[in-house]
């Protein structure tokens, strides 16, 4: 076993390195840079001394091989340095929005879960009964419905609604307060993200659950406890769910890892200050420090997550540890 | 008597695929329905000079925002545009760019998958870790470096859809021919001396079809969705290009409230849209997948 | 006698700039003392330096925290006039209009206590003109008729000018250039990017990354009795639909940039009198420019029919219900003495009364020149307020007269790029400035100005904007600068005007004593608002 554990750790340090270098060249590939961006977008000229300057300050001028040798180092002792675009620690920039990330993913996890078990198991339980339809057609959709339109249409709602009830419009708040400061006000702010993600992110979640359940139901134990008549909800309870747990636990994982950073077009929406939204803002600030931190980070996060799974599967069936 | 003789088999060919029509629809009717959302989408992609009568990119400030009506069956955005026509256009663009993006994506995804099952070793195990790491990053991210380096445009948001998914078809495929390679034809193709090229392509590929299929089922309808996603963003497709995404950027959340045709029409048309070719994709896998086609 | 000349033009503008849709409510009521203001900004600031970033999003969160030297009028902004910040009196140019003495107040003090002296000044104008190595200044080539800036004693400083310029005044008046300590600097030259120290109205009150910047009341202000305010919360909302929204759920009482006019209308039918608008005309234009170094572009038939295809008139009537951009102007900021009138604009092609007439000429030059069908690509900024929305229209008027255009839309990085390579067809680019002052402004048509894209030479043009520059006579500038705009937008049309931005804040009524000025980063220091709750 733990030969197996340092194997899969060993495993996940040339994935990481990939990435750094993929994402070292991509930032470094987009045209233009940010301190051409920082003179030029307020309109008027460019002193290309000033320009020289900037770079200088930055370091981008430096050659691209040191460049990479500074993150790598950095990388190491897991110290990403400056944000370009603000000029300060990339920690410190990232420190409040990850907290807010967290929380949403955290947020939407639960409600995904609270929505995929029990849908799930019933559709799985009455297959091809117009339940089941009911189910899968509602779970599909949370998939085909694009987060940004729902945001839209949930803001909408929201609007139109207070409006009519209360006379006055009211809006969730826009500005991020942590929930141990105001727990309210946090939660009516990110309650509606949070259902807006765990909803579509329940649909795949309630599909795996749904064909977890129908394989177990079809095993023999199962079959067994029906012919000894026991109770058929406890069937299901008991014995079926139990079992079909772990595959949806795995598929809820690696999303989880996703929601910290993937969120990008619902934060846009929802005006999240999240990591998502400084993913976006560092790409296209030339922020190349704080976009590899992010990228390591999310990357970081995901190999995590899927060690645990794999450390997690291979402590139950013991056949994984040597077939890999 | 001889048209009659002719005829006869004829009608029966017809109605035994009429029924097995009918069968497949009782036995699974959401795949059906996604089946006739895919069809009517294609049609209106297909043909979408006969079935609409206002230019879709033509200002006319005249009827801005006007609400539905005889003239302009879905109303009009704010340049007075026919949002019925940018729809049905709209198809166009979200089918391009789903079904070129799907097959690029899964048929590069299909050709690599198959050579590391094939070819293993060492090959295999740099494969696997290059496919870790694009899978580790984020796909929005990905295709938004991609969009930033090469810019907008309907090309560049093929491209910068097609890249993740290829990792994502090429995973599935390695599993499926990891299995096919094991089995004794394999190793009789081999042991008569035929070439790599002529293993993979003629007696590892089809095997290994059916998650080909069901990924690039399922890669159409994310497709779209990416590609609304990226255009909302503003990094997608550009006006005035018909796009659904697009039709929801800006405009659409500004006037939702005293125009919410705007916002609601082009919502519904991407949720239809993908929402049924994932329905298509789950039957096709339901279809194709001997293991739970019972 | 120039500067005398100068000032009535300032005067003149003045005049017009009485902004009519304007709801002045300072003058009529006491300014109440308290509460926090809060607002919405689009972006984020970089950094905390003034003199080293050109977002407006800079100004609106951080000029309350400092002091100038000189600004426009606080309570009347639109006067054209200056007023004094940290000194006693605007002075009167000695030695021909080159030599300007400043007398510094000596009751100013930084919010650490310390008197803010001239060497402070100094420093922060040092700084500015001529940056020690390693600092960036973004208006350093604003001051290139500076010759020296010298602090004589504690109360005195002066700026020698190698020659006598109208651009002096204005550009001192930016309001990017905070006074910074000279301790500080001294100390570290990059220490203002991080951390602020300044002397104006507020004390900086903490920052949560991509969220807030704070400010709370700073006593010992030196204006007394300002500011009204307990304090400010700037909060950044990067969709506009949510800053919108919040003006409406009364999370926020404005935004400082501006609002479309769809989203004025919805505030206002939401909210009744509890919205104000301001409206004016805004010192911002969008500016195409063909990109000379490729063909056909070269050929100013081409670029002629570019520019003939476009209905203006009709467009200012279109988009200006969709979209910030009314006025139909020139080369110069509509309205100003300086600028055209509606009947000499009508004499420049792309501006003629009769439209068919224009596109029926559009037509026959582009087949005059070869190019019966042409197509091309525009280039234009990934904003939509707005870039996106003009050149959506743009791409419809062209096709009108057989132009085939795509458009391109790069996020502002790309964009920038694409324009200094040259790596463009037609670009849908912008002048913004914050004092009006059409003498400097138009420099920007130059086709060797360092902000002009166009890849093209123009010594015709150059000889008519140095002679313009060098007459002091406002009635010759008028005449100098009307042969200058015929000479960019219609015989060479190096250049073509689409509209001009159109500034529409929408504001809670409670907050009063801000009064719209025609640019987003004048007078956005905060200490004449109040709030009346």
């Amino acid at each position: 076993m733990l030969g197996y554990i340092v194997k899969r750790v060993l495993l996940m340090i040339p994935t990481l390195l990939g990435a750094a270098i993929l994402v070292f060249l991509l930032m470094r590939l987009i045209p233009g840079d940010i301190c051409m961006l920082r003179m030029a977008s307020g309109g008027g000229s460019v002193d290309p001394t000033v320009l020289r300057n900037c770079r200088a300050e930055i370091g981008t001028d430096q050659p691209m091989l040191a460049q990479f040798w500074v993150f790598i180092k950095g990388l190491a002792v897991l110290d990403f340095g400056q944000s370009m675009w603000t000029g300060r620690p990339i920690i410190d920039e990232i420190g409040l929005r990850f907290q807010l990330s967290l929380q949403v993913a955290i947020m939407a996890t639960l409600t995904a879960i609270a929505l995929a078990i029990p849908l799930g198991t019933i559709s799985a339980v009455k297959q091809n009964s117009w339940i089941d339809y009911v189910v899968r057609t509602f779970s599909i959709a949370g998939v085909a419905m694009p987060s940004f339109w729902l945001g839209i249409l949930i803001i909408l709602g929201i609007l139109i609604t207070s409006k009519a009830w209360f006379g006055t419009p009211w809006m969730p708040p826009i500005r991020y307060v942590p929930l141990w400061v105001d727990p309210l006000y946090n939660l009516s702010m990110l309650i509606w993200p949070a259902l807006a993600t765990g909803y579509r992110y329940s649909a795949v979640a309630t599909r795996m659950t749904r064909s977890a359940m129908l394989e177990v139901l079809r095993e023999d134990y199962v079959r067994t406890a029906r012919a000894k008549g026991v109770f058929r909800k406890l069937i299901v309870r008991r014995h079926a769910l139990r079992n079909a747990l772990l595959p949806v636990i795995t598929i809820i994982g690696i999303e989880f890892a996703f929601l910290m950073g993937g969120l990008v077009v619902t934060e846009q929406v929802f005006n999240l200050n999240g990591l998502g939204k400084l993913f976006v803002e560092s790409i296209t600030n030339y922020d190349y420090n704080m976009t590899q931190a992010l990228v390591m980070l999310v990357v970081g996060i995901f190999a995590l997550t899927n060690l645990v799974v794999d450390i997690l599967y291979a402590w139950l069936d013991p056949r994984i540890r040597y077939n890999r | 008597m001889a048209i009659l003789s002719e005829s006869a088999p004829q009608t029966a060919r017809r109605s035994t695929v009429l029924s097995s029509i009918w069968q497949f629809c009782r036995q699974n009717p959401l795949g059906a329905a996604g089946a006739v959302v895919v069809f009517v989408m294609g049609f209106m992609a297909i043909f979408a000079d006969f079935v609409t009568w206002n230019d879709p990119t033509r200002n006319n400030f005249g009827v801005m925002l006007e609400p539905p009506s005889a003239d302009y069956w879905l109303g009009t955005d704010q340049y007075g545009r026919d949002l019925y026509s940018r729809i049905v256009y709209g198809a166009r663009t979200a089918l391009m760019v789903g079904f070129v993006s799907a097959f690029v994506g899964a048929t590069i995804g299909l050709i690599l998958g198959v050579a590391s099952a094939y070819f293993g070793g060492r090959f295999d195990l740099i494969f696997q870790r290059v496919m870790d790491v694009l899978m580790a990053f984020p796909l929005v991210i990905l295709a938004l470096a991609v969009v930033s380096i090469f810019g907008t445009g309907v090309e560049n948001v093929i491209l910068a859809i097609t890249i993740p998914f290829i990792p994502r078809c090429a995973r599935v495929v390695r599993s499926s021919a990891l299995a096919v390679r094991e089995t004794p034809y394999i190793d009789a193709a081999r042991a008569c001396g035929f070439s790599h090229t002529r293993i993979v392509l003629r007696h590892m590929v089809p095997n290994v079809m059916a998650p080909y299929l069901i990924m690039m089922t399922a890669a159409v309808g994310q497709a779209i969705l990416i590609e609304a996603s990226l255009s909302f963003l503003g990094l997608g497709v550009q006006e005035p290009v018909p796009a659904w995404g697009l039709m929801l950027r800006g405009g659409a959340q500004e006037y939702a409230e005293s125009a919410p045709w705007v916002a609601i029409f082009p919502g519904i048309a991407i949720s239809l849209a993908v929402f049924g070719f994932n329905l298509f994709g789950d039957a096709l896998r339901d279809w194709l997948d001997p293991k739970l086609k019972s | 006698m120039a500067t005398r000349r100068r000032r009535t033009a300032f005067a003149l503008l003045a005049g017009l700039l009485a902004i009519p849709f304007a709801f002045t409510s300072a003058d009529a009521q006491t300014p109440k003392k308290g509460g926090i203001l809060k607002f919405v900004v689009p972006d984020e600031p970089p950094s905390f330096d003034g003199h080293k970033e050109t977002t407006f999003a800079l100004i609106h969160p951080i000029a309350p925290f400092y002091s100038t030297l000189i600004r426009v009028e606080p309570e009347n902004p639109n006067s054209g006039k200056f007023a004094c910040d940290v000194c006693t009196a605007v002075p009167e140019p000695t030695d021909g209009g080159k030599t300007y003495t400043f007398k510094i107040r000596t009751d100013v003090k930084f919010h650490d206590g310390s008197v803010l002296t001239a060497k402070d000044v100094l420093a922060t104008f040092e700084r500015i003109v001529d940056p020690p190595q390693g600092i960036s200044s973004a208006r350093r080539a604003h001051f290139s008729m500076v010759d020296s800036v010298t602090a004589p004693d504690d109360q005195t400083v002066v700026f020698k000018l190698k020659y006598p310029s109208g651009a002096f005044m204005p550009a001192l008046a930016t309001p990017y250039n905070f006074i910074y300590q000279k301790a500080k600097l001294d100390q570290d030259q990059r220490w203002y990017e991080k951390n602020v120290l300044g002397s104006g109205p507020f004390i900086f009150d903490g920052r949560e990354a991509g969220a807030v910047i704070r400010g709370k009341r700073n006593p010992n202000y030196h204006f007394q009795g300002k500011p009204y305010l307990d304090g400010f919360e700037a909060i950044f909302a990067k969709t506009q639909t949510l800053r919108v929204q919040a003006i409406r759920g009364d999370q926020a009482a404005a935004e400082f940039r501006g609002f479309p006019p769809k989203s004025r209308d919805d505030l206002v039918n939401a909210l009744g009198k509890d919205v104000t608008v301001q409206e004016s005309d805004w010192n911002c234009v969008l500016i195409l420019t063909p990109n000379q170094r490729r063909q056909p572009f070269d050929d100013v038939r081409v670029r002629r029919a570019i520019t003939l295809a476009i209905d203006r008139w009709g467009g200012s009537r279109d988009l200006s219900k969709i979209a910030i951009v009314k006025a139909v102007g020139g080369i110069g900021f509509p309205g100003h003495p300086l600028s055209a009138s509606k009947e000499e604009l009508e004499k420049i092609a792309g501006y003629w009364p009769d439209l068919k007439k224009s596109q029926e000429e559009a037509k026959r030059l582009l087949k005059e020149a070869g190019h019966p069908n042409l197509k091309f690509t525009l280039q234009n900024r990934g904003v939509d307020q707005p870039y996106t929305i003009v050149g959506t229209w743009l791409i419809d008027q062209w096709k009108q007269v057989g132009i085939t255009v795509d458009q391109k839309v790069d996020g502002t990085g790309p964009f920038y790029a694409a324009l200094d390579n040259g790596a463009f067809d037609v670009a849908l680019e912008f002048n913004c400035q914050s004092m009006v002052n059409p003498l400097v402004d138009v420099s920007k048509f130059l086709g060797d100005s360092g902000d002009n894209y166009g890849g093209f030479k123009d010594p015709e043009a150059n000889k008519l904007f140095d002679s313009m520059n060098r007459t002091g006579d406002v009635a010759e500038q008028r005449s100098i600068m009307r042969a200058y705009e015929r000479r960019v937008l219609d015989e060479q049309a190096s250049a073509s005007i689409t509209l001009w931005w159109y500034r529409i804040i929408p504001h809670r009524t409670y907050m009063k004593g801000w009064t719209v000025t025609p640019s987003h980063y004048l007078n956005q220091d905060l200490s004449q608002v109040w709030l009346d709750k």
